[in-house]
């Protein structure tokens, strides 16, 4: 089910969604959020910050990795299931063919590849991307401070206080929701049950 | 055998609010615990190797079904991993789709957006913190690459080469 999209995004085809979530996938060290962030919004164009965010939140709250959530849900949007299928397929594609291969090495040689430091210099490489994008999806959406607070508590007890991640969504989620539905000056009378 | 993975991981990809990094706790728990499928040791190398590869961390799954039944139980560990949670994803953009004229829609979804944001923040600072571990110049690789994403545009593979050239002189 396409749907016309707002006039500064581009509508990927097919295989454009194919390729650009195996980018995504084959250069997703350390997690693939910010590269899928990357990839559909500033390369590509494909959604606009506000709307791709908000496809993500959603990927948040439902089981299952957020991004790998988010493929299936804008592969929807743009070319039903064989757009969910494709997208799904490019983003894990590459990273699976990799692990066969190292499990295969692991079999063998019962340890990993002597790649550690550079892996663990990719590792910080990928941390401070992984910040670096979380700090310009705040900047570009314009949070308000309340959001803002919102965020930082949801920081706060994933990174210092080691909540489990269903806790802090269960908690935070409905807040956040009705914060926002009380911006928009609907939380009185049409509120949802 | 391979049925048992395929179920047990299916049941995982349900609980797995979070992603995979959420779903650890469990997935121990199971594999380890109540199966006895794996040792303790076993488990956590297993995670460093999928952690050693590019992509979504879940599949961590793979490489776990893997050790497990080999490759007919990475299969079904892969399936029963991505599946479920795929066809609720499904699910849930054929509701939103079919809500899409509702007012309290949009405004529900932009709520979600922050407690997004801030989880990946976490993510990153956990990262950040485990790169730390290896001293002081991976903490200074992970605050030039986040003003370098953070500020400007040019593709993060800058940073990722970076790391990795700094990472074999001085790591090595």
């Amino acid at each position: 089910m396409p749907e016309a999209p707002p006039p500064q995004t581009v509508l990927p085809s097919l295989a454009e969604l194919f390729t650009g979530y195996l980018k995504i996938g084959l250069f997703g060290f350390g997690g693939v959020a910010a590269w899928a962030r990357r990839v559909i919004v500033e390369e590509r164009h494909w959604l606009t910050e506000r709307d791709y965010a908000e496809v993500l939140g959603l990927g948040q709250v439902l089981p299952g990795p957020n991004v790998g959530n988010a493929a299936v849900m804008i592969g929807r949007r743009f070319h039903g299931l064989s757009g969910a299928l494709l997208a799904t397929a490019g983003l894990y594609l590459a990273p699976f063919c990799i692990l066969v291969l190292l499990c295969l090495f692991y079999d063998r040689y019962g340890q990993l590849p002597a790649v550690a430091p550079v892996m663990a210099g990719i590792a910080a490489g990928a941390a401070g991307m992984v910040i670096g994008t979380a700090f310009k999806m705040a900047g570009k959406l314009k949070l308000q401070w309340d959001a803002l607070v919102i965020l930082l508590l949801a920081t706060l007890g994933a990174a210092a206080l080691r909540l489990p991640l269903p806790v802090i969504v269960l908690v935070l989620a409905p807040i956040s929701i009705a914060l926002s539905l009380r911006r928009s000056g609907l939380l009185r009378g049409t509120a949802p049950r | 055998m391979i049925l048992q993975v395929l179920l047990t991981f299916s049941i995982l990809s349900l609980v797995a609010i979070g992603g995979a990094n959420a779903v650890l706790p469990e997935m121990h728990r199971q594999l380890v615990e109540l199966r006895g499928w794996l040792d303790d040791a076993t488990f956590s190398q297993l995670y460093a190797l999928a952690q050693a590869a590019p992509g979504p961390n879940i599949l961590v799954a793979s490489v776990m079904g893997w050790r497990i039944a080999g490759a007919g139980g990475m299969a079904a560990a892969t399936f029963g991993m991505l599946v479920p949670a795929a066809v609720l994803a499904w699910g849930m953009a054929g509701l939103t789709h079919r809500l899409r004229g509702a007012p309290w829609l949009k405004p529900a979804q932009a709520g979600l957006v922050p407690v997004a944001i801030g989880l990946i923040l976490a993510a990153g600072i956990t990262m950040a913190a485990a790169a730390h571990s290896h001293g002081l110049m991976p903490l200074l690789v992970v605050a030039v690459a986040t003003v370098f994403v953070w500020r400007t545009d040019y593709s993060p593979l800058w940073v990722l080469a970076g790391g990795a050239v700094l990472g074999a002189v001085f790591l090595g």
